[in-house]
């Protein structure tokens, strides 16, 4: 048979083989149609979609964090083999442990905040109408540099700033007494209001579509059956939000390492101790070149995220089986 | 009845305050920015010179005027050099990541070929990573290839970000299988099918992995701040804190310029935000 008669009849008669026969083979003429040409083409094609991307991230992230994992353990200049030296070097050094100290406290005091405050106005917000305004407000932080509300927060927490003008207002602090919210170890409680701030937004938004996507018909047959709000919302809402959950865990989570934007902004590169963060060290060790260092935390810190996120996951994919 | 409809719009409005609330700096900068000299000397007073005294402030400044833009947008011509930075930045990455990412997005989405659901995960898992993590591997690479203080040290690695293929993968997703199957039998190549059947589709993950993209590159810090040393280079998220407090309305109106295109992007693109932030949420 003729290439081109060939190809014709394959087009006309697949769908009698897919619906009907359910076979590999043309009713007719008993070709194998996989080897068609239009679908050999189809299953190398993707090849050419993806390569652009995954050539990228080889260059750029995959092949240079092989190196950075082999500098972990060269020095930095003579790139002689020093085993685990940098590891032992970065864990006995002073700046690192205040960092992840300070990073650790910041993300367990900072997520279980977000998620929480979160999840009550969700709640809220689920049982009223017309909320997109409010969900906007809400959200607009996440559209405003943090670059321009450096002043704004200098105006505000500084000790001469509206905070401590409020504080005096309500006569809870008298004059004279004023501390300064920057230079001192409540900066970090700045730097927790800043994170909050800027997302809570999200937060709500993904809290109120895990909400909504719980079935109608499950919440009115609870309320049928009489159960008040607060049951329906504990017993029937609450546990079909435990994806909602993981995903709102990890997103914050990595938005937590971004707060660095406006700790540096507001304090620059050597802040207070308390708002001494990892970006920070990593900064100051680049300026220095002790890339040694760096690469050694630099593994480390992913190591510690990839455990983080796999941990998250296997918790989750266990609550939907079981 | 009425309890029930009164106690409802209690409850709004305890939410709403504090959602104003947290619009507020907006209005500092806007009031700021049109606020006189003078005045604006008087009321940062405090904060200059360390004294006693708190700061005040009007929203409806006394003597409103609008010398500080007339100032930065005709006699300042540093800050176009700066704003027109920010924006070469954010075009590039957005429109690298549109080449890059969404025929990856496609190809993961729709053909089912070996390693798929390893390189997925492993692409997840990229674009969970802290520049923290991936600053020195970045910077490896961009000394190698000698593009340290260029501005394809940001553009370039942004590109190959692999988050915007994730949220546009959802949107390819939706595609039923035997509309492309169709679409084959009827002749079209791999190409056709991407163009006329996947794009329509995901226009609207596109546009979600756009505005978020853009609210993200807009006010980038970590990477300009470790790859860029001169000045002239950097965009306006380093250039706006380097004002002094004693030139706060042109800092104020800077702060202002900065923000109106975030601020037009964020409202013509809310829909696609929440669409984006919600998908970023979906598992695999």
């Amino acid at each position: 048979m003729q290439k081109k008669e060939r190809q014709k009849l394959s087009k006309k008669h697949r769908f009698i083989w897919q619906s009907k026969t359910g076979t590999q083979k043309c009713v007719q003429t008993g070709r194998c149609f996989r080897q068609s040409s239009c679908i050999r083409q189809s299953r190398s094609a993707w090849i050419f979609f993806l390569l652009p991307s995954v050539a990228g991230v080889l260059i750029f992230v995959l092949l240079p964090f092989l190196d950075v994992i082999r500098r972990s353990f060269l020095t930095a200049v003579t790139e002689e083999w020093t085993g685990f030296h940098n590891y032992e070097l970065i864990f006995a050094n002073q700046a690192f442990r205040l960092a992840v100290r300070n990073t650790i406290r910041f993300t367990l005091v900072c997520l279980p905040l977000l998620i929480g405050i979160g999840l009550f106005v969700s709640v809220q917000l689920s049982r009223l109408k017309n909320v997109q305004f409010i969900k906007s407000c809400f959200l607009f932080p996440m559209a405003m540099p943090a670059a321009t509300v450096v002043l704004i927060w200098k105006m505000i927490f500084s000790r001469q700033g509206f905070l401590n003008g409020g504080l005096a207002g309500l006569g809870l602090l008298s004059e004279g007494a004023f501390p300064d919210y920057m230079g001192t170890r409540a900066s970090f409680w700045v730097l927790v209001f800043s994170y909050i701030w800027k997302n809570l937004g999200y937060t709500i938004v993904l809290w109120l579509a895990g909400i909504f996507a719980v079935s109608e018909g499950l919440t009115e047959a609870a309320r049928v059956d009489g159960a008040t709000q607060r049951q329906c919302f504990w017993y029937v809402i609450f546990p079909n939000l435990r994806g909602t959950l993981y995903t709102i865990t990890v997103l914050s989570f990595l938005n937590s390492f971004k707060v660095f934007r406006e700790a540096y902004l507001v304090a620059g590169s050597y802040p207070h101790e308390s708002m001494y963060l990892l970006q920070h060290l990593f900064n100051n060790w680049f300026v220095n070149l002790e890339l040694d260092k760096m690469a050694a935390s630099a593994v480390c810190i992913g190591l510690v995220l990839f455990a983080v996120i796999l941990l998250l996951q296997k918790l989750w994919d266990s609550d939907e089986k079981g | 009845m009425m309890r029930k409809t009164l106690k409802k719009a209690v409850v709004k409005a305890a939410i709403l305050l504090p959602g104003l609330f947290f619009c507020v700096p907006v209005l500092f900068l806007l009031s700021g920015s049109v606020m006189s000299r003078y005045e604006l000397r008087e009321s940062l007073l405090p904060l200059m010179s360390d004294m006693e005294r708190l700061i005040t402030w009007k929203f409806f400044p006394s003597y409103p005027t609008f010398s500080h833009y007339a100032k930065i947008l005709f006699q300042t011509p540093q800050f176009f050099t700066v704003f027109w930075n920010s924006m070469k930045l954010v075009v590039c990455i957005l429109l690298g990541q549109l080449l890059i990412a969404v025929p990856a997005a496609w190809a993961f989405a729709v053909y089912p070929f070996r390693f798929r659901k390893l390189l997925f995960t492993s692409y997840i898992v990229l674009m969970l990573m802290p520049f923290q993590v991936t600053m020195l591997s970045s910077y490896l690479v961009l000394d190698g290839l000698e593009l340290m203080n260029t501005h394809k040290a940001i553009i370039l690695p942004a590109v190959f970000s692999t988050y915007p293929v994730f949220l546009v993968y959802r949107g390819f997703c939706n595609l039923p299988k035997g509309l492309m199957e169709a679409a084959r039998i009827d002749g079209a190549g791999e190409w056709m099918i991407f163009v006329k059947l996947g794009l329509p589709l995901a226009s609207g993950g596109i546009l979600s992995a756009m505005v978020l993209g853009f609210l993200e590159y807009w006010s980038l810090i970590e990477q300009p701040l470790a790859f860029l040393e001169e000045q002239s280079l950097w965009p306006l998220s380093l250039y706006l804190p380097e004002i002094s407090l004693e030139q706060a309305g042109y800092s104020f109106v800077a702060a202002v310029l900065t923000l109106i295109p975030a601020v037009f992007v964020f409202l013509s693109g809310r829909e696609y935000l929440e669409q984006g932030i919600v998908a970023s949420g979906l598992k695999e």
